[in-house]
């Protein structure tokens, strides 16, 4: 028997993206120092480090080179980490969903809820980053105005990809698959640490498929302050996949919580 | 004066259609998982202000009946409406009318105890002072004052199924629907929860839940659906399930087959019928004194003879020929 799955309520959203800031705010003292501590690794190890080595990439160095891209990565960890384990454990092992899901929440409020809060700690990740990027006196123009709300999207789209997996998978070990097999690539494949255009074109296309690809050339963009129409484009896919896999991964988390 | 009268009438006509509609109304309500039927094509009434029990054994078919309601499963096939909504169409609002205590503790455990009331509140969008009011009211009714800003964790047994209860009644429900509520607990807390839901019932709230316990259903029943296997054998109020189905007694018997055959072929024709099981001989009887005497007479080695008022369990056994522990 069919019914008419009940459209999304972004209120009812909101519900649930304030108890898991109810939560968060329990311990956030706890959680945000690493968010810290791990630009700062990066910058001195892989800047100054092997910025010793290559002096210079694509005119500038390289740790002005490497630093864009990192704060994208962090905002993808950030979000990832959220709607793969945290709402695996959720749904699954302390059955807070349970709870959630016999009031008027209905599993697609619930799942946008958790992408705004994947969005959320992906925007923590990064404005952490971000703050130690200032002090390494990097991106201080008014440009920069521009990448908050970038984090942002960028966010929640890793929120999306992430939350997509979950729902398809029934065992927690299979995240190391998502996280090896394809989050890892994407952070040494999507020209963080080198120009793609030094890679075959075979490579450099599949890149342009991926989604950190893009909001690496973005965010490179904007604290360049190099500014064309391919920014436009890069934003472009960015919001185009987000759109579309918001709209699956709904459907997914209802037809997973709701048979 | 005749005006009067007649608008009298009607607010008496009005009352009693209120309290005589069904809260709960399922009509050849079917769930099929893959080829297992789940729940198969059942029909019921549950009447607002009553307590109404489905009694069976696991996988019976009681918990997905429940989560059909509460709109966390949908139906294969049939029609089910609740407070007048059908479950198919308004999930929202089905759901803002039920309280759920379900099987397994669903509390917060990221939440202590205070909060893990005011979040729900938040789901049901109550207002802050609305929340903190009635989760203070609900922290009294339930005794939970001490534990107020504890976690969890540290909550016994009894006391987090009883805050389960009190954050299932954040929202004033019409309806709570408690999926073996005392499952688990020691028998104070049982009785504890029992006398909570006699209060409930008295303050209006229609009862719906779901046991394996016997005296549960005695004790808080005002109607039972005895389910098997997907199916509903036999509704009615647990006494007139004991008087309709057994004898009001039960004498017990245990011992080596041979002695128990023997006493049965002794007194076959001074009981209504009985029930032969791999360890015990129940008999049953309008008369359990005089029979128990007589079976003490025969002097036969058992290991153990008493005698007992019929229960549902007796029901169940007679009805599906099974036990009902499972």
């Amino acid at each position: 028997m069919r019914n008419k799955a009940p459209r999304v309520r972004v209120r009812a959203a909101l519900r649930v993206w304030q108890r898991n800031a109810t939560v968060y705010k329990r311990t956030w003292k706890l959680n945000i120092l690493p968010n810290f501590f791990e630009p700062f690794l990066y910058l001195l190890g892989m800047g100054l480090g092997l910025g010793a080595y290559i002096t210079e990439m694509e005119g500038m160095p390289y740790i002005n080179f490497i630093a864009p891209g990192l704060l994208i990565s962090s905002i993808m960890w950030g979000a990832t980490l959220e709607t793969t384990y945290n709402v695996f454990v959720k749904m699954n092992f302390d059955r807070i969903y349970d709870g959630i899901l016999s009031t008027p929440i209905n599993p697609k409020d619930l799942a946008l809820g958790e992408l705004f809060w994947g969005a959320t700690r992906g925007t923590i990740y990064g404005s952490a980053f971000l703050s130690i990027l200032f002090l390494f006196g990097m991106g201080l123009h008014w440009g920069i105005l521009l990448i908050f709300p970038m984090i942002f999207i960028i966010g929640f789209m890793f929120a999306t990809i992430g939350l997509l997996f979950t729902s398809m998978i029934k065992e927690i070990e299979l995240f190391n698959y998502f996280f090896t097999l394809f989050l890892t690539p994407l952070f040494l494949f999507s020209g963080i640490f080198f120009p793609l255009s030094q890679l075959p074109q075979a490579v450099q296309i599949i890149a342009w498929f991926t989604p950190l690809y893009h909001g690496v050339e973005l965010s490179r963009g904007i604290f360049n302050q190099v500014w064309g129409v391919e920014l436009l484009g890069h934003f472009a896919w960015i919001i185009g996949l987000t759109l579309l896999n918001t709209l699956v991964v709904l459907r997914a988390i209802h037809k997973r919580l709701y048979n | 004066m005749g005006n009067e009268f007649f608008s009298f009438c009607e607010f008496g006509l009005s009352w009693f259609m209120e309290n005589s509609t069904p809260i709960i109304t399922a009509q050849k309500l079917s769930k099929t998982y893959g080829s297992l039927k789940a729940v198969n094509a059942i029909n019921f009434e549950i009447l607002p202000g009553t307590c109404y029990g489905f009694l069976g054994p696991n996988g019976a078919g009681k918990t997905t009946v429940m989560r059909m309601i509460y709109c966390v499963t949908p139906l294969t096939s049939g029609r089910l409406t609740v407070n007048g909504e059908n479950v198919m169409e308004n999930m929202s609002a089905v759901k803002r009318g039920i309280g759920v205590v379900t099987q397994d503790d669903s509390l917060d455990y990221d939440l202590n105890v205070i909060n893990n009331l005011l979040v729900y509140a938040r789901y049901y969008d109550l207002t802050r002072e609305q929340a903190v009011r009635r989760a203070d009211e609900l922290i009294e009714f339930f005794q939970l004052e001490e534990k107020r800003g504890e976690n969890v964790r540290t909550l016994s047994g009894g006391m987090k199924r009883r805050l389960q209860i009190a954050r299932a009644l954040i929202n004033k429900p019409s309806i709570l629907i408690l999926d073996e509520p005392s499952t688990g607990l020691d028998p104070q807390a049982r009785h504890h929860v029992w006398s909570k839901c006699h209060e409930l019932i008295e303050q209006g709230v229609t009862l719906l839940l779901t046991t394996h316990y016997m005296d549960e259903a005695e004790q808080l029943c005002d109607k039972i659906a005895v389910m098997d296997r997907g199916h509903i054998i036999t509704e009615a109020s647990p006494w007139d399930l004991i008087k309709s189905e057994v004898s009001p007694y039960v004498v017990e018997i245990r011992g080596d087959e041979a002695a128990r055959n023997k006493i049965l072929k002794a007194v076959v024709d001074q009981i209504d019928f009985h029930e032969a099981l791999s360890d015990r001989l129940l008999l049953y009887t309008a008369d359990a004194i005089p029979l128990h005497a007589h079976i003490q007479d025969m002097d036969i080695p058992v290991k153990t003879l008493l005698s007992r008022r019929s229960s549902l369990e007796d029901v169940f056994l007679k009805l599906t020929g099974r036990e009902l522990i499972d």
